[in-house]
């Protein structure tokens, strides 16, 4: 396991010896790590090496594929969301989750932002419900853009709008970690731009772990950086670290395009 | 030419080209072939059924005097509606068609007179007035009575008069009246409410689809209420919720072998079951429901499953992300994108469900039946068996009505189609 200096921040989760199968065909083969509570974590590495399937390890998006299976331990805040007695559909409410596509709901903004709140009972009446999702579209940077259409489809908006409403969609019900799964692969150079600023407002507040295939996004955005490759954490620490000076060859080679 | 070494540019390749290109014509020529011969077919069919069928929907009736005789309906002048029920009104209308033409004494001319109307429907008429109104006894009525149906044949021109009359259905005599009867404007053609308004009946001037349309409501009414809800949450069980093991791909194998099974098997199904181990009455819509629902079954499973499938996973991610529960990502996002879908395959099932005769027949739903059904329990038949009961008849006048009873099937089916489509495009809001 890398060094990890926890006197910068407390520790998000602690992984001990995780592996992911897929229908009994290993993905990851037994992953040590602590993640922070605050900022940015990025995962880089050549395409299926098994970056995705770790993140969906915590929001135990996994659960929902047929034939994978997850072992090992995962602790948030010191409990154990793999225990039987979690409820994964609560640990989704503390963990939200950017997909690579934005996925909004083919429905109003309003209400695919008011949906998460709507579900877990978070607002006792339609001005509390207003103020939610006023919020959380002003915190996803998106507030201006739409306050005046707030009854106009979700799926009407540009990709990058839409990315940013998903983001609002997942901020709406107060989560602690927010999952970001290459968010930014389907977004053109500006509304990337744009996404980036938001990560960085968004990591004073909540835990983000970002999948992302661009090395310069992570070293950009992220304050610590993992490098997997098939299916091993091979190098893990501060992006500057990672980036200036890499301990592992295979992180050298990929870093500076030699392979990957 | 300049001088080029590709191998795209040498006379071969040319030659290759239009090889390709030919074979492109001719798959288009037999395509443009397939069309042509199925809407020909089409045509032949639509305008051989309408050219048929139109004649079913006029009919020709009699304006005649008719003298109701107190001393034949009521001599005890009691007025006692059940009594009058029983009175002999085929002698009435033989009186008022002798009146009419006095000079008509022989035997067997009377006959002939008296068969220009309708034998049954025509006293039969009188008769529920009298019932309904036993005031009218002893007075004389202006009234519009049903022909019979060898004198509308007659008038419509399916009968030729240039046949020797012995090989003819009507003879010269009674040829000879409905041509003065037509002159004087006492017979005259008219829409045929009958046919529309009235159950079957022997006689072909007096039957109608009213039974058979309502019986098919009925049927149809059970059968969209077995086969939608349970087939719709039979195909949201096999797509979400159903563990991968070998019985559940059984259970899928065997719901899309079930689709193909021939539909009389379900008819003998029905029969077993619900006839005569649950001992529920024949012939009633409520069998002829619950097999038609399990015919459907199927069909509606797969179209639900269809659709759900269609629905991008990204959308039940996007609500599991959130923490909404399995249930709740089907029942709130899954479901209502895939509702037209649904929708319309529902009620493609259903207008499947309309054209069934095959399993009918073997619960008992091909009875003669002259009461329109009032409810599940009573007997009734529906339309594609009435159909096939008429297309049964010998009679010329039966023809027309077979294929007119085609023509409202078939119209039946266009607005449950259209209804469809409407409704999917309608609800199909793409966002």
């Amino acid at each position: 396991m890398s060094k990890i200096d926890s006197e910068i921040s407390k520790i998000k989760f602690t992984c001990k010896d995780v592996r992911v199968a897929y229908s009994g065909k290993e993905a990851l083969h037994g992953i040590n790590m602590a993640i922070d509570d605050r900022g940015v974590t990025a995962f880089i590495g050549p395409s299926g090496c098994g970056k995705s399937s770790f993140l969906r390890v915590f929001n135990r998006m996994n659960d929902t594929i047929a034939g994978c299976t997850v072992t090992g331990e995962v602790y948030m805040d010191g409990q154990d969301i793999y225990a039987p007695s979690l409820d994964p559909v609560l640990l989704r409410a503390r963990v939200g989750m950017v997909f690579q596509k934005p996925n909004p709901f083919p429905k109003s903004i309003y209400d695919n932002v008011a949906y998460g709140p709507r579900i877990h009972g978070l607002a006792s009446n339609k001005a509390e419900l207003d103020h939610i999702v006023e919020k959380s579209l002003q915190r996803a940077g998106l507030w201006e853009e739409v306050k005046d259409r707030l009854k106009d489809s979700g799926t009407g908006l540009s990709g990058g709008q839409q990315q940013r409403l998903v983001i609002a969609r997942a901020i709406a019900v107060s989560p602690e970690v927010i999952l970001m799964d290459e968010p930014a692969s389907a977004l053109d150079p500006i509304a990337t731009a744009r996404l980036e600023e938001l990560i960085e407002e968004l990591s004073q507040k909540y835990c983000i772990v970002i999948v992302t295939h661009s090395m310069a996004q992570a070293a950009r955005i992220s304050q610590r950086t993992a490098f997997f490759h098939m299916g091993d954490l091979v190098e893990y620490g501060l992006t500057t670290n990672i980036f200036t000076n890499p301990a592992d060859p295979r992180t050298q080679d990929y870093i500076t395009g030699r392979t990957g | 030419m300049p001088e080029n070494n590709s191998i795209h540019a040498s006379e071969y390749a040319l030659k290759r080209l239009n090889k390709r290109h030919m074979r492109e014509r001719r798959f288009k020529m037999a395509g443009l072939g397939a069309i042509f011969v199925a809407v020909f077919a089409l045509i032949w069919l639509m305008s051989s059924i309408l050219g048929s069928g139109y004649k079913a929907f006029y009919t020709h009736s009699m304006t005649m005097d008719i003298e109701l005789t107190e001393s034949l309906l009521d001599p005890q002048k009691l007025r006692e509606p059940d009594k009058l029920r029983k009175g002999n009104f085929r002698l009435i209308i033989q009186n008022s068609l002798y009146a009419r033409f006095p000079d008509v004494t022989d035997r067997k001319a009377r006959r002939e007179l008296f068969d220009i109307v309708s034998s049954s429907g025509a006293p039969n008429l009188i008769r529920q007035m009298v019932y309904q109104n036993p005031d009218l006894v002893g007075q004389t009525l202006t009234i519009k009575v049903p022909t019979s149906d060898h004198v509308d044949q007659l008038l419509k021109g399916n009968i030729d008069r240039n046949v020797k009359e012995e090989r003819r259905k009507v003879s010269d005599r009674q040829i000879a009246w409905v041509d003065e009867l037509i002159a004087s404007g006492e017979i005259k053609a008219g829409f045929n409410t009958c046919f529309f308004f009235c159950a079957d009946s022997q006689d072909a001037e007096l039957a109608g689809i009213m039974g058979a349309f309502i019986g098919s409501l009925m049927t149809l009414f059970i059968t969209a209420l077995i086969a939608i809800p349970i087939g719709i949450g039979a195909a949201i069980w096999l797509d979400e919720f159903a563990p991968r093991n070998k019985l559940v791909d059984f259970i899928e194998i065997n719901i899309n072998n079930l689709a193909a099974v021939p539909s009389i098997i379900f008819g003998v199904l029905g029969l077993a079951i619900f006839i005569n181990f649950f001992g529920m009455p024949r012939s009633a819509p409520i069998v002829g429901g619950l097999v038609l629902g399990l015919r459907a079954l199927p069909t509606v499973i797969i179209a639900t499953r269809a659709t759900l499938m269609a629905v991008p996973q990204s959308i039940r991610d996007g609500a599991l992300s959130v923490g909404a529960s399995h249930i709740q990502a089907v029942f709130h996002h899954k479901l209502p994108q895939a509702g037209p879908g649904i929708l319309t395959g529902s009620i493609i099932a259903m207008a499947q469900a309309l054209g069934e005769t095959a399993p009918l027949l073997m619960v008992g739903m091909v009875a003669y039946l002259t009461e329109i059904p009032d409810g599940v329990t009573d007997p009734a038949t529906v339309l594609p068996v009435q159909i096939f009961i008429w297309a049964g008849n010998a009679e010329r006048a039966w023809i027309e009505k077979t294929s007119a009873a085609i023509i409202l099937l078939l119209l039946v089916l266009f607005l449950i189609n259209g209804f469809a489509i409407w409704l999917r495009n309608k609800l199909e809001k793409r966002w």
